[in-house]
This record gives structure tokens, sequence and C-alpha cells, in this order.
């Protein structure tokens, strides 16, 4: 049966795809990249609980309008159910998760063995970060680790790839198939060195980047400028991160809280001169996001939404970003349609059938 | 979906509720509290090309003592040159005896003061006025670094990707290994033929 779906592996969507020429991995996001579409990516909010069903619905509400979603690795240093829990949960219903590793909470030890079974499971996408401070989170006791950092984790993940390889020089029976992610902050001090940092990360790894939060576009722009004059933009593909401020309340907490997001006074203002701050904090996400696709370069954008999923849908769809596109969609199959069918009266008719019962039918 | 945002992070609500004593530690990461203040730690940053310099003209001395190590035995030497090694370091760049220096690569900022021990460049927390994320009056390592290296006249090496770091190897002479491995590499390449140039 050939699937109406793109990108969807026909023997069972949590198969990996067919393996293409020039591709490192076998997942979704890749082709779609390499394609040359524009991709859209979000995160999922990780749950505090042992229920599947809680993580399935929180996937479930970006059905048909994301390429990727990210499974988190404690954001914040706050703790919730792990990156690889979730990234278990979500390849075994199709959806194409971007596990994120922090270098926080494990050590190489933990990390290596974590990006084989992640593989094993069928994530393609992995997210090389350093991870917030143990200070900022719900557990400031912790002990922070940090054994690798963000680069020579990248580096770890592309050697255990592409030589097939621990970080020892141990042999893998068989190497991971990995599309690698690395995060980059372009509002951040030291400003001129940045651009030169993604070069670092390119040169450990790195095939694609989501960018922090983007409320400054001019300043957005300018790294864009700097990163394509060094020539980065044919070797990665950026994606910038955007997202819905709830409130002008909001954007002022996240300012003086939260490190490595900047937001310019003029943002604010035009929150706090709004009827409807919330509406008009997704009405300048869209915006956003119109002005960062125009720029050479950017190959997609990351919608993060923290507890505003639902406006993920709304965004993408009147930003219009897809251009008419649907990405995958976790949909029931013919046969499965065709199966339950058949059984669906053992749902619904009464049937309590005892052994003497059936002896008797029997006969 | 109303007001979702707490007002207060999730780390001052625990703060707040740890148990009340009249003993108050300052308020700084562990790190910070075994740290000098950093004074001496940015004057050596502001003069990273004179150190620079120097360094090269100390390892160059250190090469040409190889002879006498080796006689010692680097073994033994190993203890009072680390002992020199710890002051010396500790009290220009606040060094942490990680023993596989890369200061010549990092500005003469030493990374490991970082809160995150990062080797490869700044994350992405620093604040807007260029100081850290977790200790909010410390200037970051990696803007000092940046700073420091485009004064020097092999900055660039601040490009390079920096392995992690060989814990086994914490607490010895970073100057010996270095010194160790400049011999041998000089010693390989007089006995490689060399068909370019005679010698």
């Amino acid at each position: 049966m050939i699937g109406r779906q793109p990108d969807e592996n026909p023997a069972g969507i949590h198969l990996p795809l067919d393996p293409l020429p020039g591709h490192t991995s076998r997942g979704r996001l890749e082709r779609v990249l390499r394609r040359g579409e524009f991709a859209v990516t979000t995160e999922l909010n990780p749950p505090d609980s042992a229920d599947p069903e809680d993580v399935y619905n929180r996937a479930k509400i970006f059905d048909g309008w994301v390429d990727a979603i990210n499974a988190v690795d404690a954001s914040g240093a706050n703790c919730h159910m792990s990156s690889v829990g979730i990234c278990a949960l979500l390849t075994r219903m199709g959806y194409a998760p971007i596990m994120q590793i922090a270098c926080r909470d494990r050590n190489r030890i933990a990390i290596q063995g974590d990006v084989l079974g992640g593989a094993a499971m069928g994530v393609a996408n992995m997210l090389c970060l350093t991870g917030d401070g143990v200070q900022a989170g719900d557990q400031p006791g912790a002990k922070p680790v940090f054994d690798l950092d963000c680069m020579s984790l990248l580096e770890t993940c592309r050697i255990m790839r592409d030589n097939g390889k621990f970080l020892s020089g141990r042999k893998l029976t068989t190497p991971p198939q990995l599309f690698l992610g690395a995060a980059i902050n372009p509002f951040a001090p030291p400003i001129d060195f940045r651009p030169y940092r993604l070069g670092k990360k390119i040169a450990a790894g790195a095939q694609f980047v989501q960018s922090q939060y983007c409320f400054d576009v001019p300043m957005f722009r300018t790294y864009m400028q700097q990163v394509r004059d060094l020539g980065f933009t044919e070797k990665c593909f950026i994606l910038c991160g955007v997202g819905p401020l709830a409130s002008a309340k909001t954007a002022k907490w996240i300012r003086s809280n939260v490190p490595g997001i900047h937001i310019p006074d003029s943002i604010v203002k035009r929150l706090e001169g709004a009827q409807d701050q919330k509406e008009e904090g997704k009405q300048l996400c869209i915006d956003i996001i119109n002005e960062v696709k125009e720029i050479p370069g950017v190959s997609g954008v990351h919608v993060m939404a923290y507890r505003q999923e639902e406006y993920v849908a709304e965004i993408v769809d009147e930003s219009g970003v897809l251009k008419g596109r649907q990405p995958w969609k976790r949909e029931i199959r013919r046969d499965d349609q065709l199966v339950a069918d058949r059984l669906d009266h053992i749902l619904h008719d009464e049937i309590t059938e005892t052994q003497v019962d059936m002896v008797k039918t029997a006969h | 979906m109303s007001e979702t945002t707490p007002a207060i992070t999730q780390a001052t609500l625990v703060k707040k509720a740890a148990p009340k004593s009249d003993y108050k530690p300052a308020d700084v990461s562990p790190q910070r509290r075994v740290q000098r203040s950093f004074a001496v730690r940015l004057w050596s940053v502001r003069h990273s090309r004179l150190l620079e310099w120097f360094y090269a003209r100390f390892s160059d001395t250190f090469l040409l003592l190889h002879p006498l190590w080796k006689r010692i035995g680097y073994g033994r030497v190993e203890g009072p040159i680390k002992f020199v090694e710890k002051r010396v370091k500790g009290f220009m760049f606040d060094c942490r005896m990680c023993g596989q220096c890369i200061l010549s690569s990092t500005g003469m900022s030493c990374p490991m003061n970082c809160p995150k021990q990062l080797r490869n460049g700044p994350c992405g927390g620093v604040r807007a006025n260029g100081n850290c994320e977790v200790e909010p009056d410390m200037p970051c390592v990696w803007v000092k670094a940046w700073e420091g290296s485009r004064n020097m006249v092999h900055g660039d090496k601040i490009l390079d990707v920096q392995k992690p770091v060989d814990q086994s190897l914490r607490e010895t002479s970073a100057w010996l290994r270095v010194t160790a491995q400049a011999a041998a590499a000089r010693e390989t390449a007089r006995n490689a033929p060399n068909p370019g140039a005679p010698a």
C-alpha cells in the first residue's frame, strides 16, 4: 500500500524511512530540510506524570502542523519526564522527535548510552545542548555534571555515527544514524563571536541549528548576514526560534528572569498598547515569522509556545509558512480501519460467552 | 487559560522553604566560594598578548631543559614543578589544575572558571551586560576570553574545537606534559625521512 502521507514507511509508521544518498539519518526532518522545504518544528511541554496518554495528548495538537517535535531534557533545570522516555513514546506513534541531550545531568558514559538507545528506538534527530545551570531550576542543590559541553557532545555523536566508535575508540556493531542539531543564541554577548561559534559547532558536527527566541529581527538579520558571508548557510540548516508572548507582564518577567532571552523595549510597548495582549502576542509572533522567513539562509522556524501549545497550529496556519504543504500526520491506515470495522461488534455487542455456552453452540 | 507564568521562580520558592538558621552562607555557587576575587584574572586577560609572548619563551626554555627533566626523571620533578605551577597559575588565572591547559587558545581566560566549565565558547545564557548566567556579578569567562584572544597573535586558536576534559589528568602538571609531548614530536620529526629539504 502506498501511503498518501509524505515520508512514511509503508511497513509501519514507527519504522525508519529508507536511507537516501547524502542523508545521514532515516528521519523525516532531514528529508524535509534537504528537499528545500521550509521546516516547522516545535517543543513538547514535558508532563510531570507517568501516564503515556499525557505525552500523546500533548503531541496530538501538533498533528499535521509540524515536521518534528523537540523532546526537552529537563529544560531550565526543572525536573520532568525524561527526553528519552518522551522519545520512546513518540517514536512508537510515528512522530519525528528531536531528542534533546543536555550536558548538565549526565556524564559521557550515560550520554553515549542514551544516544545508542535513542537511535535504536528510531530517534533520527538529536539536539546537543549544554543545558541551563542547576541554580535556575526547582532543585538548585543538584550536582551540576557538565562533563562534556555542547561542542564535545556534538563531536562525540558525530564520531559515533561516522566512525562507528565510542569516544574511547571502542567499536560499535551498528552505528546510530543521526541528524545532529545544536542551539544558537545570536542575541547574547559576545555578539561578534557568535557567528564564529556557529562555525565551531558546524566543525564539530552540527547539521541543523535552532535559535533562541528571536524578538529582535534586525539583530537576527545582521547575524544571518555575517553567517552567510562566512558561508555557513550552505553547511547547516538554520531554524529561527519564535514564540508568542502571553502579555507585557510575561515579557518583562522573562526579560529579567530567564537568561539569554533578549526582548527589545519596542516589543513590550507594543504588547502594553494592545487591547487583547494575548492576541497581540500571537500576532507579533506571526509578524516575526513573516519577517524571518524572507531572510536568506533561514530554512525553517522553531515555534516554542510554552503553555500556549494550542496556538502553534494557528500561528503556523496564519503565517502561511507551509505554503499549502501538510507535514506528516498520524492517521488511521486503511488496513487498521478494515480490522476495526470487522471487529467493531466486539466493543458494542453484549456477548458474555461462558465455556458451557460455547460447548452448547458447537453441537 | 488564565495567567500562567509565575511571578517568582521555582528556585526562589525552594530557597524560601529552606529551614531558617543564623548562618547564611553567601548566595553564590560553590564554584565561586573557592575562587578568589577575579581582579588578577582580568588583568591577565587584558595583558593576554604580553603573556602569550612570555609563555612562548617560557615553553621554549622548558623544552631546552627537556634533557635535564629526563635525567632527573619526569616523575621525580613532577612534585615541585606542580607546586610552583599551581601557585603561579592559581594567582594569575585562578587555575583549577585540570592538567590540560588551553589558556593560549582561550585568550588567557581560564575556561574552568566557567560554572559550566565550558571549553568551547559561551553558553546562550550570557547576560546583556556580559555577566555570567549563574553568577550575576561575575563577568562571563568567555566574553573575557574573546576580548583577550583579539589581542593575541595566535588568537584564532579560540576557533579550534576542544576535546572533552580528561578528568584522570586533574592535579597534574600541564607544563611538563606539554614539554614532554613537544620533545616527542621534535624527536619523531627528526627521525622521519624528509625528502623535501635535507637537514
